[in-house]
């Protein structure tokens, strides 16, 4: 009796991963999933954070395709390892901060590792060539798979029959012709592989999870590099807020967030060690963090925006208490910007 | 049998996940595992977890901003 393989699938919780994680199952194999987690994949955060949002979390799903397929998952952390990938990318960035490719290769590095350590056979990815414009291209698979250094264990299901047999087809572990041919950016052949296979339901658009991928919250990362004159290590805290409320840039030194709505608020109140924060005492509005190095000028200034945001908007004098990392506060009377006053170039 | 205290507070998903992970690897068949959370993705994620990774889930308590799961270590 032949020993049944095992295979390690690359799951993102879109539907590729999920189709060609199945194909491999279908065929006998022993699959288990595996999710490496960079902190930049927070789909879910803002709806953790924001209040309107809390009633209906939502779903992790990668975490969803494992059950589906009733495949056990393992969801890695490499958060610190990740900063490499992201400050240094040998391939580079794509339309924003995504250094897609690297990311791939990162990722396929790391499941190598894991398949050794865990004594598996080969590795699943659902790519499919010429898909994403940056790292699923026909020049881009060769790359992938020798650059991460899982060579021929690597098994692109969805394509494989566009790309050269690998280890798994030519050792008859799987049956090359039980697995596709898809090439390019429709989805229609995934669409109807899911229809055979009983999925009515899976994440839209297909893994498409990154911040980094995202216009905003790139420019808001750079800004973030450039403020700290150039140094671009980070840590998850950095990340988090990022993508919580409002970035006003007013100097090189410093920056105020601005909690757009009550969840947003309750998590910068988590932060009040770290950061200055600041908040309408008279009036109604939101918490502020002042991140930076900021003179005594730039407080009142950063007080005339915290006021701004207020119910106090339009009135000529509000309250604003500003208080320190250390706990201590002081309250200062400010006349709030007018709506039409703050520069726009100081939106990050 | 023992019984262990995870706190996951301010952690958002899926940290609250992989901490309960890499600690369910420390323990044994059996073992509980109480995860104090403040996301309460958690109660989806979780649940889910120990659903595919063949561990039970004993109980899901939401109370005053916490979410708190306890858990027993399967196979």
């Amino acid at each position: 009796m032949s020993k049944q393989r095992k295979a390690v699938a690359l799951i993102s919780g879109g539907l590729d991963s999920m189709l060609a994680a199945k194909t491999i199952m279908e065929q006998g194999v022993h699959v288990e999933g595996i999710n490496f987690f960079t902190g930049f994949c927070v789909e879910g955060h803002t709806h953790a954070i924001r209040a309107n949002d809390k009633a209906k979390p939502k779903r992790n799903n990668s975490l969803w395709v494992a059950e589906q397929l009733g495949m056990k998952l393992h969801i890695v952390d490499v958060i610190e390892e990740y900063k490499d990938v992201l400050i240094n990318p040998k391939h580079g960035y794509g339309a924003h901060m995504n250094p897609c490719l690297d990311c791939k290769i990162f990722m396929v590095n790391k499941a190598k590792q894991w398949i050794v350590e865990n004594d598996f056979d080969f590795i699943i990815t659902g790519e499919v060539i010429g898909q994403r414009p940056m790292s699923q291209r026909k020049a881009t698979m060769p790359i992938v798979a020798r650059e991460s250094g899982a060579d021929d264990l690597l098994l692109r299901p969805l394509c494989a029959k566009n790309l050269p047999a690998t280890l798994p087809e030519r050792e008859g572990w799987v049956d090359r012709e039980k697995l596709h041919n898809f090439s390019g950016r429709s989805r229609k052949p995934q669409m109807e592989m899911a229809e055979q296979f009983g999925f009515d339901e899976y994440a839209q658009p297909a893994g498409g999870c990154c911040f980094l991928t995202d216009a905003s919250y790139s420019s808001k990362l750079v800004d973030l590099w450039k403020a700290r004159d150039g140094d671009k290590q980070y840590d998850l805290d950095d990340v988090m807020l990022l993508k919580v409320g409002r970035h006003i840039r007013p100097e090189q030194n410093f920056k105020l967030i601005v909690a757009r709505e009550e969840g947003e608020g309750r998590f910068l109140q988590g932060y009040k060690k770290e950061f200055i924060t600041m908040n309408s005492t008279t009036h109604a509005g939101p918490l502020v963090l002042v991140d930076g190095s900021p003179s005594a000028e730039d407080l009142y200034l950063a007080a005339r925006i915290t006021a701004r945001y207020g119910q106090g908007r339009d009135a000529e004098q509000v309250d604003v208490n500003i208080m320190s990392k250390d706990g201590s506060e002081r309250t200062i009377q400010v006349k709030p910007f007018g709506t039409e006053e703050i520069p726009q170039a100081w939106f990050i | 049998m023992s019984r262990e205290l995870l706190n996951a507070r301010r952690l958002l998903c899926p940290l609250p996940v992989i901490r309960t992970q890499d600690k369910v690897k420390q323990l044994r068949v059996g073992d509980q595992l109480e995860v104090v959370c403040t996301d309460p993705g958690v109660m989806h994620d979780i649940p889910a977890w120990c659903r595919i990774n063949g561990h039970k889930v004993l109980e899901a308590i939401s109370s005053d901003g916490e979410y708190t799961i306890i858990l027993e270590v399967g196979e």
